[in-house]
């Protein structure tokens, strides 16, 4: 039951991954592939993590891939938000 | 299990790649940095599925480190462009 659970949460992490990256490559401009990037960045590794965490039955290494999740979650977060920033200022030429 | 992880871990290494391309022919350099975030990540997953794979509980500690090292990235990105603008 629970290696089912597992395997269904790794699989939609991977799944959300490669959506993700085919969105990076397929989207017109670099806001909508931000928005691409932040559901892989995000979501995929959120989902991986929670499959993982399930299989591995050990509290100590699910608060370390807690950790790891919520420290993703602030680099993605932050670096979007610079990267977004940048882009913005250039093309408004300020 | 074991079939499932070497899976997984070959999906993200194919997300890695598309990230690469994304690399090689992204207009601006936002874009480019956008492909590295991507390339991070996938490689934080890479490591949390090998962990698994390989039995090395050292691997987590190397998947934090990286998750600490993508935020300085972006921002030592940003800063160089700036004082480039300015």
């Amino acid at each position: 039951m629970i290696n089912t659970l597992s395997s269904i949460l790794i699989l939609a992490g991977v799944f959300f991954y490669l959506a993700g990256s085919i969105g990076l490559l397929r989207l017109p401009d670099l806001y909508s592939r931000l928005h691409a990037l932040t559901k892989a960045d995000n979501l995929g590794l959120g989902l991986l993590m929670a499959g993982l965490a399930l299989h591995s039955q050990d509290l100590f290494v699910m608060l370390k891939l807690l950790l790891i999740w919520l420290a993703v979650l602030a680099a993605s977060a932050t670096s979007a938000h610079l990267i977004a920033r940048q882009a913005r200022r250039q093309e408004t030429g300020s | 299990m074991t079939e499932l992880f070497i899976l997984s871990a070959l999906g993200l290494m194919l997300s890695l790649f598309l990230g690469l391309l994304r690399v090689l022919h992204g207009p601006g350099a936002g874009d480019r940095m956008l492909a590295i975030q991507l390339i991070g990540t996938a490689g934080v997953g890479i490591l949390l599925l090998l962990n698994v794979l390989l039995n090395q509980p050292a691997l987590l500690d190397v998947a934090l480190l990286l998750a600490l090292l993508a935020a300085v990235t972006a921002a030592a990105f940003t800063g160089q462009q700036e004082t480039h603008h300015d």
